[in-house]
């Protein structure tokens, strides 16, 4: 499908491409048994210029968007899921500073970021406050010229490998929802360490960690916004960010997809190759429009937030939805399509399966998903 | 240091078809690619920069789509790109590209060292690189695989052979080839196809360099091809069976058979 890209989209997407295929795809494997973290394919993002694509000109970014973003992270995650997320976690990360930085902020944190240089991580999640964000129990205190902050945050992606963290910490309890803020955290900060390093089902090129906050002291200047917005910047952030996790799922889809074809073209039994069967001409192109329509609705998303469009929640709890679910049924036919090989880890296809999975469930479950879009509908209604 | 890297527009081997009743390469609908020896050309070039710093000149020889090609090395990270074409350079072997590509270096100034891939994959003469030197009355070295030093005036390269490796100590300016040993190729940056795009190919035509037309083209080109052939593939050979000692005496009955046949030629 001609999703009509301009030049220089089509310029992002094709280096993606050529990185995914080239460097990206050779090495997967080996990250995802060892579960070793990819620098070296961080190193090859950073001299690509990709890492800041997102990322206004002036601060050292190509000034593009959520297209952008969506372009490369679902280029790459056709090649590894983990390695991909590794450059989409740091995006999440960065949208705080984005979407609510002042100027000095973004001079300070941007330029390194975009040129791949640091890497940055989000962190909301904690052991007590998954899908139920307003129960977080990490605290900032204000003391003078500081904010003291204490909490432990949990499944961190990019988690000890990342140089600048934003976190959302609650600043004043009795406010609900309203008492917490968003402040950046550099790596190193005395009182700022890491957990353990958590073994995953997927995306394990990937780290997740836990960050544990004791005592932490940070310069007041590093709130983001104000005081008691901490939970309008995650939402915010989340909402610019799921066609980001959307093209992911699109992306781990269509390599499992890319596989699946290709091997139904080798395989032979009962005298032909297995492709010349309906059954599975029929699954593979079930697989294929599913991916497409995935695909179709990442882009027209991206594509609003990237014009401005005020409230995008309900469009993007869709698309992180469904392209989500897409790349779980498709990765798990593209394993039936190779049948026994398929299960086997000399195969690829089931380390697709497995890093689909993930996408169901981080940057909001697929139930919370739904809650958004009914909410978002019912507010529609209320209006109408 | 002013580097000139010499590169070559050649089909993707990868996906090449041979047309078996004119032994000729089908071309139609087979990718353009830079010659992956010329890519190792190009990274070197770009290491010995980022180390003394100067200027990357890449050159090539051909049609006007060759530019893509430049374009693509610009990409990388080189800085200008020349690109010599006429119709008169048409038909040229490698006697006549050589010159070509000799006196376009010329008319370009000054240079401290010249890179070519060791061969095209198309032709796999691997001649073009020492034609230059030879036209040039400069010094070269074949099949590097290390670039040891460069400092003012001199160069220290390695060189692989079919033994070994030789270290060899010449001055500049020089012609090196490179193998694929000697280093891994970066991909293009982004910021780098952005300004490869932008940037238009300086092209060069018969006119603008000082030739002997005499030497140009199919007419300067005193290699004739008077058959083209795919080679009888290999067969499968003999297997000795037996125990060890009949095995041996198997073998060397055979092999005395190979010696007396070539005695006889």
């Amino acid at each position: 499908m001609d999703y009509l890209l301009t030049e220089q989209q089509i310029m992002v997407s094709d280096l993606a491409r050529k990185i995914a295929k080239e460097k990206i795809a050779p090495v997967a494997a080996e990250h995802d048994e060892k579960e070793t973290f990819p620098w070296d394919i961080m190193k090859v993002m950073a001299e690509s210029d990709l890492c800041g694509v997102y990322i206004e000109e002036k601060y050292g970014g190509l000034g593009g968007g959520a297209m952008e973003l969506c372009l490369v992270t679902e280029e790459f995650s056709r090649a590894c899921g983990g390695i991909a997320i590794c450059f989409a976690a740091t995006a999440l990360g960065t949208y705080p500073i984005i979407l609510f930085g002042n100027d000095e902020q973004k001079q300070r944190y941007l330029p390194d970021i975009a040129s791949g240089k640091k890497l940055a991580a989000f962190a909301l999640t904690e052991a007590g406050a998954g899908s139920d964000a307003g129960a977080i129990a990490t605290t900032a205190r204000k003391e003078g010229d500081h904010y003291v902050l204490n909490g432990v945050k949990q499944w961190i992606t990019n988690g000890g490998e990342a140089e600048v963290y934003t976190v959302i910490a609650i600043t004043d309890r009795e406010k609900g929802a309203r008492g917490a803020s968003a402040f950046i955290v550099e790596k190193g900060t005395p009182g700022f360490d890491f957990g353990k390093k958590e073994k995953k089902l997927g995306i394990r090129a990937s780290a997740t960690r836990e960050l544990i906050f004791n005592e932490c002291k940070i310069p007041k200047e590093n709130i983001l916004g104000r005081e008691g917005m901490g939970f309008i910047v995650a939402m915010k952030t989340f909402d610019k960010s799921r066609p980001g996790v959307a093209a992911q799922a699109v992306g781990i889809a269509q390599g499992a997809l890319d596989h699946a074809v290709k091997y139904s073209r080798e395989r032979k039994q009962f005298g032909k190759t297995i492709s010349s069967f309906q059954g599975l001409q029929f699954m593979l192109a079930d697989m294929a429009t599913e991916v497409e329509a995935a695909r179709a609705l990442t882009y027209a998303v991206a594509r609003m937030v990237d014009a401005g469009v005020k409230d995008v929640s309900k469009e993007s709890a869709m698309v992180k939805l469904f392209a989500s679910d897409v790349a779980m049924k498709v990765t798990t036919d593209a394993v039936q399509v190779l049948g026994g090989y398929g299960y086997m880890r000399d195969y690829p296809v089931e380390k697709y399966m497995r890093d689909a999975k993930i996408t169901q469930i981080y940057e909001g479950t697929n139930q919370i998903q739904r809650n958004i879009i009914a909410l978002e509908l019912l507010k529609e209604q209320l209006r109408k | 240091m002013n580097i000139i890297v010499c590169i070559k527009q050649v089909p993707d081997t990868q996906d090449i078809r041979i047309n078996p009743e004119t032994n000729t390469l089908m071309r139609e609908g087979v990718q353009s690619i830079v010659n992956p020896f010329d890519m190792y050309a190009i990274e070197e070039a770009l290491r010995i920069k980022e180390k003394l710093g100067g200027k990357i000149t890449v050159i090539s020889m051909g049609p006007p789509q060759a530019g893509e090609a430049l374009r693509e090395a610009i990409s990388m990270g080189v800085d200008d790109m020349v690109l010599l074409s006429d119709r008169a350079f048409a038909g040229s072997d490698t006697w006549a590209t050589s010159y070509t590509l000799a006196k376009g270096i010329q008319k370009l100034g000054k240079f401290d060292l010249i890179i070519c891939g060791k061969q095209a994959i198309d032709g796999d003469t691997a001649q073009v690189g020492p034609g230059i030197a030879a036209t040039l009355d400069i010094p070269q070295v074949t099949y590097v695989k290390k670039t040891e030093e460069i400092k003012e005036g001199m160069a220290r390269f390695e060189r692989m052979t079919e033994e070994g490796f030789e270290v060899i100590e010449t001055p500049l300016p020089c012609l090196i080839t490179v193998v694929k040993e000697i280093n891994i190729p970066r991909l293009p940056s982004l910021k780098g196809k952005i300004r490869a795009k932008q940037a238009p190919v300086v092209t060069l035509t018969a006119k603008d360099i000082d030739v002997d037309h005499d030497r140009l083209g199919l007419k300067g080109s005193p290699t004739v091809v008077n058959k083209i052939f795919t080679p009888p593939k290999r067969t499968g050979g003999q297997i000795l069976q037996g125990d060890t000692q009949e095995v041996v005496n198997k073998l060397v009955e055979a092999l005395k058979d190979v010696v007396i046949a070539a005695g006889n030629t």
